[in-house]
């Protein structure tokens, strides 16, 4: 059957798909963006049941699966626990190659967040260093208003 | 659990760019080949499960694509959206349900067809972490790093995997890259995102599996050579990878221990003869086995450089090349059930693993595996 | 014969709106997903495994279901995504059966969500037809409907009045819904007035846009009587999903409700629907449908549809009514829609239904609507099934 098809040129279409977005934040990531923005403080939310405190915040504890959960403040400095340097100029990246990831576990918090690691010489880059988060002066309520983490020193 | 088995499976070629082909010709292919399998018509099948993603294939209701393909037209069918191990898992309920004896089970992506790191970078929150630009390459080098750093796996471990895989390839004539190479070239290869190199990476490829899950009376019924389902689970972790031990695979031990319980199996070193599981990327490889507990945690790289994991080892993995040397994203799974299945059967021709009797196979879902599914095959009732 | 005979023993839904702007999507499931606990007296650690669904291209987020696990309870359990675009939600119910009576798993969760108002509902449901052949002459959900109607309009003399009456049914009862998106009662005088989106469907005819979500916890027959004293059992389930070029479509009649129904109808030996059924949640996205499915669904014969519905018939305190909650008209978070038409049917063989409860409900059926004129139907009933 395949062989009627042998001389047939493949015809390829080429298109998009244009989808546009704009996403609700909801109160909960709506308060963690406001204080960032207003008064450089990483919030984080506490479960009043597991005692588990969450960065970036969450309005439900998914452990325990209520919604009893308290604000606190988190610090901006913390622990980087993995990271990677990407070379290779992928799609997705916003920004030239060489881009450095890094899980930070701020203190105070119990769980990582995701974002950049800016260190002038990599090779110094290790797991376990410490971090502080550093604002952007012009901020406007997104996860750039952290512009990476970089060393305390 | 009720017996059933696994009577037909088909696997077309994984290509980089099956630029002839649309979702449903693979889909045509894939099931025919099944069906022959089993010797069985579109008839004997009671009902129809695909497997697809929306977001590879550029379209909402992705499995609208397949229906007519896959035989779909007067039966009941239903989608899955994940790794072709959950379509099969649905299939499966669907006859151990009583409602259906016999479950035609599809996956297909055409990787061909999209530009993969954007794909990938759709899984990541809109709100926290999406616009950073992390994808599924980045963060599987940040679980890397994470699993090399708890466990000391050395680069050149990883690289044997690769090397291991590709090799098996070459005796896979339906596999995308056998290759002959060496660790050297692995290392030397270009570093993507520390610490992967593009040969530590799968490609992202076209290709669909088709199988047909029976129930005890209608797996004996066609003349074809069933594989027994002994035991199948899934699991899924949390979701941020912030929140997760991400250099451990908690949800897949989790799974696989309820896995091993079904099938009444205590020593699975001692009682599993091969395992086809999901080598996205090197690391995985040996992450895998290590939550699988086919291996004691963080060993998987020394067991590795002994040789237990080749062709001719004491556990061969991914003798037929693995997801390293072709991977279709969503059909990968499936293909690995398929693949087991061949192996339970005595048919997998230059890859065989001489004597098999029980083998497991197993699919991903989401980032940096944050869903698990497992499933254990035995040529035996 | 299944394995379990299953049933509903909790139900729980959003307060359905337009926008939800205090919540994103996983926190929006959980409102559902903690409501249907408190309904059947559960906790999370009571559920086996999660099933879940939504349109991706509805909130662009790629498996999604591994995103959603912090509002859907997922973490460290067995989490399915099902997804077949309208019919989701319907399409969620039946998955939620089989795992149950496949004897896999007691207790499932099942969660059907939407936020449409993320999204550009028309953009994202274009993407569901063949790029080469129809996508680029497609004009949405609504061209495909409107084809539909003309077709039985020319075959069987329905009127645009005749359908603006479904509309008018559909918006009164919605009044009695709490978790209804529209609740206000419309004349056929504002339906016919109201704007012409693609002849003859005015914007009175058709659902909204909503951001919704609906769970339904279904449990084994080893456990279900012990958590509920009124569960409700699903009878049977079938679908058909036939086409997948809108040029294959029979236009004018919905052939995939009429089979899938008649498969339903045989396996739990209803002969009569009209007659055995007490109430239906009809997965109806604009007013046409009403007087046409229910033709297929063999509740009245061809071309008797319109007379029926004008008749009063389906109407709350009618012989057969046709959504109690208000409907798809009222109310349409898509992915959670076909679901909410399983809840509500549920709601009724449960004596659950509140202010829109019909009396003695023994049997209900439920439907879900949608890809290329595709159906999926359950039969909800009192007693426990014997076979």
């Amino acid at each position: 059957m395949n062989d009627i098809f042998a001389d047939v040129e493949p015809m390829v279409f080429k298109s998009g798909i244009n989808v546009p977005y704009t996403w609700w934040t909801g109160e909960t990531a709506g308060a963690f963006f406001i204080s960032i923005r207003d008064e450089k403080k990483i919030m984080g939310r506490r479960c009043m049941k597991c005692n588990k405190t969450y960065v970036p915040p969450r309005k439900v504890c998914p452990v325990c699966f209520q919604d009893g959960m308290e604000w606190v403040e988190v610090s901006p400095e913390g622990v980087l626990e993995s990271f990677t340097i990407v070379r290779r100029q992928l799609a997705s990246l916003p920004r030239k190659v060489p881009v450095v990831f890094g899980l930070v576990k701020l203190d105070g918090a119990d769980t990582s967040v995701l974002h950049y690691v800016e260190v002038a010489d990599h090779r110094k880059i290790k797991i376990g260093m410490r971090l502080k988060a550093i604002f952007c002066d012009d901020r406007n309520g997104t996860i750039h208003d952290i512009a990476c983490f970089a060393p305390t020193e | 659990m009720d017996r059933a088995a696994v009577i037909g499976i088909g696997i077309t070629k994984i290509e980089s760019n099956k630029v002839k082909e649309t979702f449903a010709d693979m889909v045509w292919e894939a099931v025919n080949k099944a069906l022959s399998d089993a010797k069985m018509t579109i008839d004997d099948i009671d009902n129809v499960i695909t497997t697809s993603n929306d977001f590879w294939d550029g379209r909402t209701i992705s499995c609208m694509a397949v229906g007519d393909a896959s035989g779909a037209r007067h039966k009941n069918v239903s989608c899955v959206e994940g790794d072709g191990t959950f379509g099969a898992f649905y299939g499966l309920a669907r006859v151990l349900s009583g409602s259906y004896g016999t479950t035609l089970v599809t996956a297909h992506s055409k990787g061909s067809e999209s530009i993969s790191s954007l794909i990938t970078n759709a899984a990541f929150d809109p709100i926290y972490d999406r616009a950073l630009g992390m994808d599924m390459v980045s963060a599987c080098a940040l679980q890397a790093a994470a699993y090399v750093h708890r466990t000391g796996t050395t680069p050149e471990q990883m690289a044997m995997v690769s090397v291991k895989n590709h090799g098996n390839a070459k005796y896979n004539p339906l596999s995308q890259l056998p290759m002959d190479i060496t660790v050297e070239d692995v290392l030397e290869s270009e570093m993507i995102s520390d610490p992967l190199h593009k040969l530590d990476c799968s490609p992202v490829s076209d290709g669909c599996c088709a199988v047909i899950i029976a129930n005890e009376k209608r797996a004996s019924q066609y003349g074809g050579v069933p594989v027994w389902i002994k035991g199948v689970a899934f699991c899924a972790d949390s979701y941020f990878l912030g929140d997760r031990e991400i250099s451990k695979a908690v949800a897949l031990t989790k799974a696989a221990k309820k896995a091993f319980s079904m099938a009444r199996i205590a020593d699975p070193l001692s009682e599993i003869d091969v395992a086809e599981v999901y080598d996205a990327f090197t690391y995985q490889e040996l992450m895998w086995l290590e939550a699988i507990g086919l291996c004691e945690d963080g060993k998987a790289g020394i067991n590795l450089e002994k040789g237990y994991y080749g062709i001719k080892g004491k556990l061969p993995v991914n003798p037929s090349g693995g997801l390293l040397s072709g991977h279709p994203v969503i059909a990968g799974g499936l293909i690995r059930i398929a693949e087991i299945v061949k192996q339970l059967r005595g048919e997998a021709g230059g890859y065989q693993i001489a004597g098999a009797k029980k083998g497991i196979a197993h699919g991903v879902n989401g980032l940096c595996g944050q869903s698990h599914c497992i499933w254990i095959l035995d040529g035996e009732k | 014969m299944p394995k379990k005979r299953v049933a509903i023993v909790g139900t729980g839904q959003t307060y359905h709106k337009s926008h939800r702007p205090d919540v994103n999507g996983q926190e929006l499931i959980n409102e559902a997903v903690q409501r249907a606990l408190k309904d059947a007296d559960l906790t999370i650690k009571d559920i086996d495994a999660v099933v879940i669904g939504n349109m991706d291209h509805f909130e662009g987020i790629n498996y999604v279901d591994c995103w959603s696990v912090d509002g859907s309870g997922g973490t460290m359990k067995p989490v399915i995504k099902l997804t077949t675009g309208g019919t989701t939600g319907s399409t969620l119910a039946i998955g939620g059966y089989h795992l149950v009576a496949s004897g896999f798993f007691e207790r499932v969760l099942i969660i059907g969500w939407e936020k449409n108002s993320e999204s550009d509902t028309t953009g994202a449901i274009t993407t569901a037809f063949d790029p080469v052949w129809d996508r680029l002459v497609f004009a949405g959900a609504i061209s495909g409907l409107a084809a539909e109607a003309q077709a039985y309009m020319a075959k069987y003399g329905a009127t645009e009045k005749d359908a603006a009456r479904v509309s008018v049914r559909d918006r009164k009862h919605a009044c009695n819904n709490p978790h209804a998106q529209l609740r206000r009662e419309i004349t056929i005088e504002d339906v016919l007035a109201s704007p012409m989106l693609a002849d003859p469907i005015h914007l009175l005819d058709v659902c909204p846009r909503t951001d919704g979500a609906c769970a339904v916890i279904m449990a084994s027959e080893d456990c279900a009587e012990k958590i509920t004293a009124t569960p409700d059992w699903i009878w049977a389930t079938a679908n058909r999903h036939k086409y997948t070029y809108l040029g294959d479509v029979n236009w004018g009649e919905l052939d995939s409700i009429a089979e899938a129904s008649g498969e339903i109808y045989k396996k739990a030996g209803i002969r009569e629907p009209r007659k055995e059924i007490d109430v239906i949640e009809l997965y109806q996205p604009y007013s046409f449908a009403g007087i046409i499915w229910i033709e297929d669904l063999g509740i009245v014969e061809r071309g008797k549809g319109a007379e029926y519905i004008a008749s009063g018939a389906t109407d709350m305190g009618g012989e057969l009514p046709i959504n109690p909650s208000g409907g798809v008209i009222a109310c349409n978070p898509i992915g959670a829609t076909g679901l909410i038409r399983c809840a509500e049917a549920a709601l009724q063989v449960m004596g659950k239904a509140e202010a829109r409860q019909v009396p003695d409900v023994n049997f209900a059926l439920s439907t879900g609507f949608g890809g290329c004129m595709w159906s999926d139907v359950l039969l909800h009933g009192k007693k426990k099934p014997d076979f």
